[in-house]
């Protein structure tokens, strides 16, 4: 059946060096690519043209956009908090690389199948905003600390409404494994039982990566750019490298709650759990360059008014359901 | 900073004082449109006070005025407000014409028309583009610079150039126009038609674009006439006043068309939203007459003087520009230079009123509320 690193490799420690290299491998491509496809997706939405002069089609375009970023010099403003604006970075980027390692991409592949996998999964999204925190506060910049604030207080009220999405497919599936989740829906995707709760988790979690309509932490027409507005170089490459990761994540996770994971017919499993994941990646990019921005109290009664009771209501029935069946 | 004089440069705080702080908008900010600087003072996200600092644009237009004679200043007028220069400076022929009492041939005053009012609709896709833009909406901002690039393309074939036109001439126009330009005006026309259905599609009835202008930043019927708001800001309110019907210049009183006013009778920024876009069909349907009625003849008045001299007196004249109420107050003393020219532009009453119309809002509204009275920050300081 399934594979894991450590049945792989045998030895604990070569299976997270294994782990690590793959991941950041991933990572790094996928964010390349990812940006690539984002200017091209907004360009044409927008009538353009988008990146057309480095590579073919501009493919490489983002990949010299990181040699500058990574040749720039690293500057650190005078008046920061040293200790928390160099740590900043690494603290929003490393959980997410963290959570790579947890997801069953095909029946047979995964780097390690988890027992609690989903609780892992909100305990980590959830350390993300430390670091969103330690930029806004180290930088000692009023607009940095701002966004921090906004970032705080809105991925904390978007937490509620994403765990209570995810708790009724818990619910249904007696298991906190992607893996056993992923296999529980070989006959139909969960969307089909719970579109609710499909829709409250996308939307929270687009809160979660604050990508617009939710990029209020970063509103550059508000706070010019939140809580990064103070780095530059390879750190903010950092941050953006993070914000992309963290869409195939909240994207990946949506893949295997609602959409079945790895099954599908014809195609092997791995190519349809990529072709779900950006999918609904290309859906999230379609709502950022469609909508305006929401107002930050908006943004707060949103979650706590309309989401949360909406999300409550729809783990009772699914409770009361599963009582009854 | 504390060694700088006076009340724009105290952002040090008071000690006493642990809750609240000021924060330094601009001059270098995505949302002020330019080189205006706020110094906002904050209690978390609520505005407490608003100072506006302006002068980072300033170019002595005023002055310069006083320094050579009426046909030189002349190109300064399209550069007053760079965003409806041809406005600007149809204004300021139209005003030295009626002192000197100029004829200006019949086929000049509808060129006049066409030119003014599809300048008045690249200035409003202009404000329509980069509001959606400080709402945090891109992609209406490319669509918006598309079409207006449409209409530069068609100023610039008659004019030379995309921005500051400098088109008009004491008694006419630099240059007669061609049936090329009507057709592509009249094409223009209505394509537009169409694309401003698609706007209101996709800005006027979007749920969060609502959200964030519906209610946000209503202006007391006090509040406008103390700052003397005009334009757009004004008609939002419901009150219908508009230089081009009050006091028709040109063919305007001869041509058919409405003043939008707003719904409400404190208008929000989505009144000055609908106020703006219900402009744009009426500039069309203006530019659609002249198109359609313009008659043939020549496009310069045949006796205009060599040496503009107004006889020694003061005059007043005003045109509505895209922004609003555009009055030069022009005083000669007899000689070919004036004394003294007065421009009084509408964003600058627009920017003072923000002084009031932002205390109390959160930064987002307050982002809202500068967009939606589109200001140039140019104009601001003349």
């Amino acid at each position: 059946m399934k594979t894991d690193f450590i049945q792989l490799f045998g030895n604990p420690w070569l299976a997270i060096g294994a782990a690590a290299v793959i991941v950041m491998g991933y990572l790094t491509v996928n964010s390349l690519m990812l940006v690539w496809l984002e200017r091209k997706f907004s360009a044409r939405i927008q009538r353009r043209l988008g990146p057309t002069e480095v590579g073919p089609f501009g493919l490489l375009q983002t990949a010299a956009d990181m040699l500058k970023l990574i040749s720039k010099e690293l500057l650190t403003p005078a008046h920061v908090h040293r200790p928390l604006y160099l740590i900043a970075p690494i603290l929003v980027f490393a959980p997410i690389m963290a959570l790579c390692t947890l997801f069953p991409v095909s029946e047979h592949w995964v780097i390690y199948d988890y027992d609690l996998a989903v609780v892992l999964l909100l305990a980590f999204s959830g350390l993300n905003v430390i670091g969103i925190f330690a930029a806004g506060w180290g930088s000692n910049n009023k607009y940095a600390l701002l966004g921090a604030v906004r970032a705080v207080a809105q991925n904390i009220s978007y937490e509620i409404p994403l765990i209570l999405a995810i708790l009724p497919i818990v619910l249904m599936t007696r298991s906190l494994s992607f893996y056993e989740i992923t296999s529980a829906q070989a006959a139909f995707p969960f969307i089909v039982v719970q579109p609710l709760a499909a829709i409250i988790y996308l939307i929270a979690a687009t809160a979660e990566t604050n990508r617009a309509p939710f990029d209020i932490p970063e509103a550059e027409s508000e706070l010019v750019a939140g809580f990064h507005t103070e780095y530059s170089g390879m750190r903010f490459g950092l941050f953006f490298f993070a914000e992309f990761s963290n869409m195939v994540i909240v994207c990946a996770v949506a893949t295997v709650l609602f959409l079945g994971g790895w099954s599908g017919p014809l195609l092997p499993g791995f190519v349809w759990f990529f072709i779900k994941v950006y999918a609904l990646i290309l859906v999230m990019m379609w709502v950022r360059w469609t909508f305006p921005r929401l107002r930050f109290d908006q943004l707060m009664t949103f979650a706590w008014a309309v989401l949360v009771p909406l999300a409550l209501i729809n783990l009772l029935v699914t409770t009361v359901a599963i009582k009854l069946l | 900073m504390s060694s700088v004089p006076g009340p724009a440069m105290e952002l040090v705080r008071d000690d006493e004082d642990r809750e609240t702080y000021y924060l330094n908008m601009g001059p270098q900010h995505p949302s002020t449109h330019g080189v205006l600087r706020l110094r906002l003072h904050m209690e978390g996200e609520r505005i407490l006070s608003v100072f506006p600092v302006i002068g980072y644009g300033h170019r002595a237009h005023e002055k310069m005025a006083e320094n050579r004679d009426y046909l030189m200043f002349l190109p300064n007028t399209s550069r007053i407000d760079y965003l409806s220069g041809m406005i600007y400076n149809l204004g300021y022929c139209q005003a030295i014409e009626k002192i000197m009492g100029i004829e200006v041939p019949e086929r000049t005053e509808y060129i006049r028309i066409i030119v003014g009012e599809l300048n008045r609709i690249s200035s409003h896709l202009l404000w329509l583009g980069t509001y959606l833009l400080d709402l945090g909406g891109i992609t209406p901002f490319l669509y918006c610079f598309d079409d207006r690039e449409r209409i530069l393309d068609i100023l610039d074939s008659i004019s030379g150039s995309r921005l500051t036109y400098c088109y008009g001439r004491f008694g006419g126009v630099t240059m007669d126009v061609d049936d090329a330009f009507l057709e592509s005006t009249a094409a223009f026309c209505s394509y537009f038609h169409e694309r401003l259905d698609e706007y209101e599609d996709l800005v006027t009835d979007n749920v969060i674009f609502r959200q964030r202008t519906e209610g946000v930043g209503p202006f007391s019927a006090d509040l406008v006439q103390r700052f003397g708001l005009s334009g757009p800001c004004l008609r939002a309110t419901g009150t219908r006043r508009d230089v081009r019907k009050d006091e028709p210049y040109g063919i305007y009183d001869r041509l058919d068309f409405e003043v939008p006013v707003g719904k409400t009778t404190n208008g929000d920024c989505f009144d000055r939203h609908t106020v703006r876009m219900a402009e744009m069909v009426q500039s069309l349907h203006l530019i659609e007459q002249a198109v359609r009625d313009i008659p043939d003849g020549p496009v310069m008045a045949a006796k205009v003087p060599k040496k503009i001299k107004p006889p020694a007196g003061d005059y007043y004249f005003a045109v509505e520009s895209a922004r609003g109420h555009f009055g030069m107050y022009i005083y000669s003393d007899g000689t070919d230079t004036p004394f003294r020219i007065k421009l009084r532009t509408p964003s600058f009453a627009h920017v003072s009123a923000m002084t009031e119309a932002l205390v109390g809002t959160m930064l987002s509204d307050t982002i809202s509320i500068l967009g939606s009275i589109d200001i140039v920050i140019p104009e601001i300081d003349r």
